[in-house]
């Protein structure tokens, strides 16, 4: 492989002495210069390619410009008073146009008005497919701190999203119609009766029980070792959708804990109530805004993943972030150091289940329900795909890598897939090569294995790594099982 | 006399039906420095293995400062008071040198999952002193200007200093050495057995070392235990040690003894 890549940069060296550049050439620029030619040449081939494939229009530029400005790095050395602004840089014009996104996409139906239509991947995303970026972005910081952080390799991670959602099942809908508490609830149906508790608070609760959850399901489990802990966990990761799809007479009880197969709906929506949007114009709920709903749950998913990348950042940097990269890094040597392997491994669990219990939570109040069969074993890849696919461990790359695999499976692929038939199957205006449509999104998971294997060939670290994974896939962690290492 | 600080009774390793280590009883005292001796494969890194909670003894028990540790987790031994490093070296290769001694300031420090997020006053403070404090310990193991190296791209003797340094920040009352000699040269071994002898003196440590080197041995030790395929064959001092004939006969054969 190494073979393979080496050829291909000597030979795109060869081509570029040709027009004078030689290696020795580019060696010898600044560091500046040379990132700022990197990343002139990404945002000219962005613009070549929506010039010259897709449609031109004056927003192109600006794409590009975006590419500029997200790219070029010499803004992370500007310091103002000794402090490092320059670092914020990108993530605020990054943030800037999150938030400004939904002014120019569409909310469904017709071709996004403002933007251009790129080549191959179509139009823009949709606001519904932004509010699952958000939310899958949520769920993969979660699965960071297990397994980008500790080094838990964990394959049951649709257990807590199950958890989440029925969490907001029970909560904030009629399931349990004997009981009858309200609690800050909006646009409960006047009459029906059940937990109809605020949406705020369902979060919260959600990820308190899924962290407790959390650590129920790891105390057991988190003192095997690497497989081990895979399989178990990938048997949690199957209980619980069992149990979901089970659940409707628990125990031969009669008791119906989570409606069976037909799922928990319609669950309520979130909002700010009368007071707040009177007084501070937010709107008092969500579900009644019509076209506008998706910016408004955009936007709230957008204020999570703020908040799960501050606590990210956050505990990276503290006590506990060490010792679960101490753990990750050689695990006996951490315990002979003084890391309690037990505590610190069930506290990433716990942190991870938690922002998975919030998002499932947060999404079952968007799509208006849970339903077993949304938590099948192939979310839990889904998400560990994410976290690969974008770095283990970098903040930024997994929130990349979520919202790229987010947006291929809820958009990207059928756009793909209806460019390739446009061009290439019956009746298609280039070549003619197959001769019934394709059905792209039917080969998802194969296009995700390929991009997987792809990326552990070719970069093992992800796209956008953090510089310490990147160096223990190349140079290899070091350690050895031991007999029996005494935990907790 | 006083109780020693470390003691052992009886001490069993069996892996399957090797026994690795046979009722060993061993004491180290207050402030003494006791080297582990013995020919490849007699079972010194196994029993310090136990003696750091990392294996678990098959049968008897081991009592530190008084307190009985058997079976308890390796970072019980570390809390209470019982430091070490690793034959072959075991950094945390891809953190940097500040980042592996403040890993080992764990079990000193307290800030919690919800301190650290909040970063109250108490936390900024705590680690900032620890910082402070683990810079200290750098300089004093002698890596002056080394914080931000990454483990791995330290040189190989200052790798085994930053072991060291890893072990000091967990505030020992005893460290355990595992062949810290092994792959210097005389020069570098002549510091590190000055390095040890000023722990002793300055921050009032006992040590225990596992040791190839003899000169190094013989130079620094209160006292030498001898094992050899798991038993304890001979205790004294270093010159009872050079004279004992079990010792010279699990070292050198059989044959040496009797010519």
């Amino acid at each position: 492989m190494r073979g393979v890549r080496s050829a291909i940069s000597a030979a795109w060296w060869r081509l570029l002495t040709v027009f004078g550049l030689s290696p020795e050439r580019w060696r010898g620029l600044s560091p500046l210069t040379r990132r700022a030619v990197i990343a002139f040449t990404w945002a000219g081939i962005a613009l070549a390619l929506v010039g010259f494939l897709g449609v031109w229009k004056i927003s192109a530029l600006a794409i590009a410009a975006v590419v500029l400005l997200v790219i070029v790095p010499p803004y992370k050395r500007l310091v103002i008073r000794g402090r490092r602004v320059g670092r914020y840089i990108v993530p605020v014009a990054v943030l800037a146009i999150a938030v400004a996104y939904p002014y120019y996409a569409s909310s469904g139906g017709s071709v996004n008005p403002g933007l251009p239509q790129l080549p191959i991947f179509g139009p823009f995303p949709q606001m519904s497919t932004m509010v699952g970026m958000g939310v899958f972005a949520m769920m993969a910081l979660g699965l960071n701190f297990v397994v980008g952080y500790a080094g838990l390799l964990d394959l049951g991670y649709v257990a807590f999203y199950a958890m989440g959602s029925y969490m907001a099942g029970w909560f904030a809908s009629s399931q349990f119609a004997k009981q009858d508490i309200k609690f800050g609830a909006v646009g409960v149906v006047p009459g029906t009766t059940g937990f109809h508790f605020s949406m705020w608070l369902v979060l919260l609760m959600a990820g308190i029980a899924t962290a407790i959850i959390g650590v129920i399901i790891g105390l057991p489990t988190l003192r095997l070792r690497g497989d081990y802990l895979a399989i178990v966990t990938l048997g949690f990761g199957e209980i619980m959708p069992q149990i979901a799809r089970n659940g409707d007479n628990l125990f031969g009880t009669g008791f119906n804990l989570t409606n069976g197969t037909g799922g928990i709906t319609p669950i309520d929506g979130p909002g700010f109530g009368h007071w707040l949007h009177h007084n501070l114009h937010l709107p008092s709920q969500y579900l009644t805004l019509g076209t506008n709903a998706d910016r408004a749950f955009f936007w709230t998913a957008l204020a999570m993943v703020l908040v799960t990348i501050f606590v990210s950042a956050r505990l990276r940097d503290s006590r506990l972030g060490r010792a679960w990269i101490a753990i990750r890094e050689d695990e006996v040597a951490a315990a002979a150091m003084g890391v309690p392997l037990m505590r610190t491994k069930t506290w990433a669990y716990a942190t991870g289940a938690f922002f998975g219990g919030v998002a499932g939570a947060y999404y079952a109040s968007y799509v208006g329900g849970a339903f077993p069969d949304s938590f099948f074993f192939q979310i839990s890849v889904f998400i560990l795909c994410m976290v690969i696919l974008g770095g283990m461990g970098n903040i930024w790359g997994v929130i990349f890598g979520a919202c790229f695999l987010t947006y291929l499976n809820l958009e990207g692929l059928s756009n793909i897939g209806a460019w390739l038939n446009n061009h290439f199957g019956p009746g298609g205006s280039d070549v003619q090569v197959w001769h019934s449509p394709l059905d792209v999104p039917k080969y998802a998971y194969g296009i995700y294995g390929i991009i997987l294997v792809v990326v552990m060939l070719f970069r093992p670290e992800g796209l956008i790594p953090s510089s310490r994974r990147a160096a223990e896939f190349h140079e290899g962690v070091h350690d050895e099982p031991l007999y029996d290492v005494v935990t907790e | 006399m006083t109780e020693p600080l470390l003691a052992t009774q009886q001490l069993r390793k069996e892996f399957g039906g090797l026994v690795a280590v046979d009722d060993v009883d061993f004491t180290v005292p207050e402030n003494g420095i006791v080297s582990l001796i013995g020919p490849n494969g007699a079972g010194k890194t196994t029993f310090f293995n136990m003696l750091t909670g990392v294996y678990k003894p098959s049968a008897g028990r081991v009592v530190f400062a008084g307190e009985d540790m058997t079976g308890k987790p390796p970072h019980a031994f570390t809390h209470r008071g019982i430091g070490r490093t690793f034959q072959n070296i075991r950094l945390f290769q891809n953190m940097t040198a500040l980042e592996n001694v403040l890993v080992g300031m764990h079990v000193r420090l307290k800030g919690n999952l919800f301190e650290a997020i909040v970063r109250t006053p108490r936390v900024r403070k705590e680690e900032a002193a620890a910082r402070k404090r683990a810079r200290e310990l750098l300089e004093f193991s002698g890596l002056v200007r080394k914080d931000g190296v990454i483990g791995r791209n330290l040189s190989y003797g200052d790798q085994r200093r930053l072991e060291v340094a890893r072990a000091l920040a967990t505030e020992p009352k005893l460290l355990l050495l595992d062949e810290p000699t092994a792959g210097m040269n005389p020069q570098e071994t002549a510091d590190f057995t000055s390095f040890v002898v000023r722990l002793r003196k300055e921050r009032s440590l006992s040590v225990l070392l596992i040791e190839h080197d003899m000169r190094v041995v013989m130079e620094i030790s209160d006292r030498v235990t001898v094992l050899d395929y798991g038993e304890l064959i001979a205790q004294g001092t270093p010159q009872e040690i050079q004279k004992n004939e079990r010792v010279i006969e699990a070292y050198l054969g059989a044959a040496a003894v009797s010519s």
